[in-house]
């Protein structure tokens, strides 16, 4: 597929500026102008035939299931679209002032609500605009209360199945991180954290349910142990969606998280974001949270920038408010039943998909799953690998599952149905992985040079890497 | 009244499929004291229209008027054929291009967006995007630090006042200091700039067109980063002023970053925004972020993928350049979708913003406002009226947002006001507003 350069040509043109007939008042000094544009000439057709042309050869939940591990690729309501545009929301500027934003605080301050009945947490911030920001937040969070109170811990623990983001931010804040190996079972390892734990530790990250998609059964044992020794136990929110209304992180004895919006409440991802990591905190640690703060007065909303324990922005203004508004939409069409019924069946797909796969893919850890599930490659025969079966799935119509991914599976091949998979999809689902599995006997090249009806063969990454062309040039 | 997809019928024969009696049964793994006992304290399920009905009211009770509000979000015209293009499911409910063999789409208009920030910014190499302008620049300081023994950023205090405080986070996770230099005549003053970088400075930032609207000397200040031996950083909050001002590549800058929203996204409460990074090549392995290359695939057909990945927090874990993952795809979609329209006009619609921002002050000043920075300036600029706090807010009760009020950001800029305007304003609009504010002064 060519480029838009590739079809610039001079004269043409999309974008017809207003011509009003005013003086320039003020020119710009001739030394601070720059020389003519270097960007395109093309007409409005061209462009809307190239990024249409462009969006045909993507896979999208819109057009197939995407069982993408970790990721909660679940159908995005149409509906939330429509609130998102609607002008009262998207022509809203930011330093509008609270009197002129009474409808959007009033979303923003409802939605923290909802969210922290959700999580069982005490306030929440909207401003992380994705996850990984929320993580990152929260570990300066972590570090403003020791620092506080007049602690020098070095140390965050992390399990050796977490998310790459965790010791990402963890780095980025400064602190050291010690990986907490896992059990055979997918638990963390309890005797092991025990050793750990010292008046070093600042906190613990845990993703619950864990990235093999499994339910800690010592969770409130971690999180007293973490307690003991004054420590923060912190959860990635990222798999929230096996959990609604079944139980809280706040139960579980977590004091801080964050959620991904654009996981669990149905925000679409766009292909990279824009996403939102809304964080929730326990009471203590509330007066350390990002400004500004979205407070109720009387019946009034405020933008509110007096907390002098806060870590401060984290934020050109709110956060990513248009994703709020979907997930907000999202929550207020479910209510609490829709969102408990949305985790049962997520869990529901997930062990339905895995009780028809795993006679025929290796199992790490046989027991229970939540929403997603961690198959292996090993035992395939021919020198099947992971990757192989992730490309030739795409030949059957379906995404690719997450590969490769928790760390500490070799071969992982992961697994995440969502809840708005109808029977019907799971078992086509279900038959493609087990044909895959019947061709690596019978047909093994068959698969191993997969995918064959994508828009493309597989795709030299290791060239890309080695001579990197970052930008087109004619 | 959910969106799952499962019948009584299959979940019957779904549950006996797994082995268990019921609903309950596959969640046993879960301790029963963790169970909650009694459903969500949350408003009851709506359906769609009572949805609508609801968050419709919520955003009329925001109001929209005639706005001259710049400051870091800008109003600009964003054709319908964005919209239309960004509301394509394929590319709206896509993940990151993880598999690039079914992410062609969302890979290509990467590409596409890299190449036109470089074209921009005269710089070698762009990122897919990051969160918002603020971000970005706190992003380009880390990129400058890693790896060194650095203690202290030279941060120009004409900066966004929004984009200091985002960077001072930042940097007090990391126990460095950030050196403010006090602005003089509404730009970056030289003799203190140079002042304010030693051996343990690890950059020198400044934003061009600044906060207060004026444009920078980034000549000037580029010479004294080089004589220093520290790399500089242009932070820009308006990008379309690229399309009239020199290049930050013109200067010999290390790294442009800041805010591209002005392209094909709207102001949005102040989110999504699209936080663009661009730097020399020296720095690509440095870069947080994705980055999406050229390459081929097994039948030697043009593809692209994600590359230099090693820099990334999932295979570089605490090692990584940067923690992000998301970041704003979507909005990058609609900013290379929006540039491809406006293509090489971009120089005249920001010669327009310009020529309405100037056609505003002149106005205002004819009707007793004063100029409060003689610095040359792009699309907004600082004025100063006695009481200029009453009179926004009686604007605004007629229906008017004449600008930013500077005193509560900047202490002892009282009275004074940072306006904008953009080709959304007419010159009939500028004429109205004057005609409302003789009505009040």
């Amino acid at each position: 597929m060519s480029a838009i350069f590739d079809k610039s040509t001079p004269g043409k043109s999309a974008f017809p500026v207003p011509q009003y007939d005013i003086p320039d008042f003020d020119p710009v000094p001739e030394r601070f102008l720059g020389g003519p544009p270097d960007l395109i000439d093309v007409d409005e057709a061209d462009v809307v035939r190239h990024y249409t042309n462009l969006s045909h050869m993507n896979f999208s939940v819109d057009t197939q299931m995407y069982p993408l591990g970790s990721c909660t690729m679940k159908y995005n309501p149409k509906m939330n679209e429509r609130l998102a545009s609607l002008p009262g929301f998207a022509d809203l500027h930011p330093l509008s002032g609270d009197a002129c934003s009474q409808g959007a605080l009033r979303l923003m301050h409802d939605l923290a609500r909802y969210l922290a009945e959700i999580t069982g947490m005490y306030e929440f911030s909207l401003a992380p605009a994705a996850g990984a920001h929320g993580e990152l937040s929260s570990v300066m969070i972590i570090k403003k209360y020791f620092q506080e109170h007049g602690e020098r811990r070095t140390t965050v623990l992390i399990p050796d199945s977490a998310h790459g983001t965790n010791p990402a931010s963890v780095a980025m804040c400064g602190f050291e991180v010690k990986e907490v190996p896992s059990t055979p079972e997918g638990d963390v390892d309890i005797a092991a954290l025990e050793l750990m734990v010292d008046e070093n530790v600042a906190a613990m990250m845990l993703t619950s349910p864990n990235t093999l998609g499994l339910f800690d059964r010592n969770i409130r044992r971690i999180a007293d142990v973490l307690h003991g020794a004054g420590a923060f136990f912190y959860c990635d929110g990222a798999n929230l969606n096996a959990l609604m209304g079944i139980t809280r992180m706040g139960e579980m004895g977590f004091d801080l998280m964050h959620v991904n919006l654009h996981k669990t409440f149905s925000t679409p991802h766009g292909g990279g974001g824009p996403g939102a990591g809304p964080i929730g905190v326990v009471e203590k640690l509330a007066k350390y949270l990002p400004v500004p703060r979205v407070i109720l007065e009387g019946d009034t909303y405020r933008l509110d920038t007096g907390y002098p324990s806060s870590i401060g922005r984290v934020h050109s203004f709110y956060g990513n408010f248009l994703v709020c508004v979907r997930a907000y939409a999202y929550l207020r069409r479910l209510g609490a039943e829709g969102l408990r019924a949305t985790s049962e069946t997520a869990v529901l797909n997930a062990n339905y998909l895995l009780a028809k796969l795993k006679g025929a893919f290796h199992l790490p850890v046989d027991r229970l799953c939540k929403h997603e599930f961690v198959l292996s490659d090993r035992g395939l025969p021919n020198g099947v690998t992971a990757n192989d079966v992730a490309k030739r799935i795409l030949d059957y119509g379906f995404h690719a599952p997450t590969v490769y991914f928790p760390l500490l599976v070799e071969g992982a091949i992961m697994v995440e149905p969502t809840e708005t998979e109808s029977r019907e999809t799971l078992d086509a689902f279900a038959d493609a992985m087990l044909a895959i599995r019947a061709e690596a006997d019978k047909d093994p090249d068959l698969v191993k040079k997969a995918p064959h009806c994508a828009p493309v063969k597989r795709v030299d990454a290791v060239t890309a890497a080695r001579r990197p062309v970052l930008k087109w040039d004619d | 009244m959910d969106y799952t997809g499962i019948t009584d019928s299959d979940r019957a024969e779904m549950l006996a499929a797994i082995g268990v009696k019921s609903l309950e049964d596959i969640f046993s793994d879960i301790p029963n004291p963790l169970r909650l006992r009694c459903p969500l304290d949350l408003p009851g399920p709506l359906s769609d229209i009572e949805v609508e009905k609801l968050i419709g009211g919520m955003a009329n009770a925001n109001r929209i008027m005639h706005s001259f509000l710049g400051g870091g979000a800008y109003r600009h015209h964003v054709p319908a054929a964005v919209d239309h293009l960004s509301q394509r499911g394929e590319f709206l409910t896509a993940y990151t291009p993880y598999q690039p063999e079914v992410s062609q789409g969302t890979l290509t208009a990467i590409f596409e967006f890299q190449t036109m920030i470089c074209r921009l910014t005269g710089l070698d190499v762009a990122n897919a995007s990051l969160y918002d302008g603020a971000t970005a620049m706190a992003e380009a300081v880390l990129m400058t630090l890693r790896g060194g023994e650095k203690k202290n950023v030279a941060v120009s205090g004409a900066v966004h006042p929004h984009y200091l405080a985002v960077l001072r986070t930042y940097l007090w996770a990391n126990g460095i200091e950030l050196r403010e230099i006090t602005p003089r005549g509404g730009i970056t003053n030289a003799p203190s700039a140079t002042h304010a970088i030693d051996s343990d400075t690890s950059a020198l930032v400044a934003q061009s067109p600044n906060f207060f609207g004026c444009i920078e000397d980034m000549e000037a200040l580029a010479d004294i980063a080089r004589e220093q031996k520290v790399p500089i950083i242009q932070v820009i909050t308006e990008p379309l002023g690229l399309g009239l001002l020199k290049k930050p590549g013109d200067f010999g800058v290390d790294i442009a970053c800041g805010e591209a929203q002005s392209f094909g996204n709207y102001t949005g409460f102040g989110g999504p925004m699209l936080g663009f990074l661009a730097a020399k090549g020296e720095y690509m392995r440095r870069m947080p972020g994705r980055l999406v290359g050229r390459t081929i695939d097994e039948s030697g057909r043009e593809a692209y993928v994600l590359t230099l990945q090693t820099r990334e927090q999932h295979i570089r874990r605490e090692r990584a350049t940067s923690n992000i993952c998301t970041n704003q795809g979507l909005c990058a979609l609609r900013a290379v979708a929006y540039l491809s329209l406006l293509g090489n006009h971009i120089g005249g619609l920001a010669a327009l913003n310009h020529r309405l921002t100037a056609l505003l002050k002149h106005r205002l000043e004819e009707i007793g406002f004063d100029p409060v920075f003689e610095a040359p300036f792009f699309n907004e600029t600082v004025l100063r009226i006695g009481g200029a706090r009453g009179i926004a807010e009686r604007l605004r009760r007629e229906g008017w947002q004449l600008g930013l009020l500077l005193e509560d950001m900047h202490p002892g800029m009282t009275d004074c006001l940072l306006v904008c305007a953009t080709e959304m304003n007419t010159p009939e609009e500028i004429d109205s507003l004057v005609h409302v504010l003789k009505g009040i002064i």
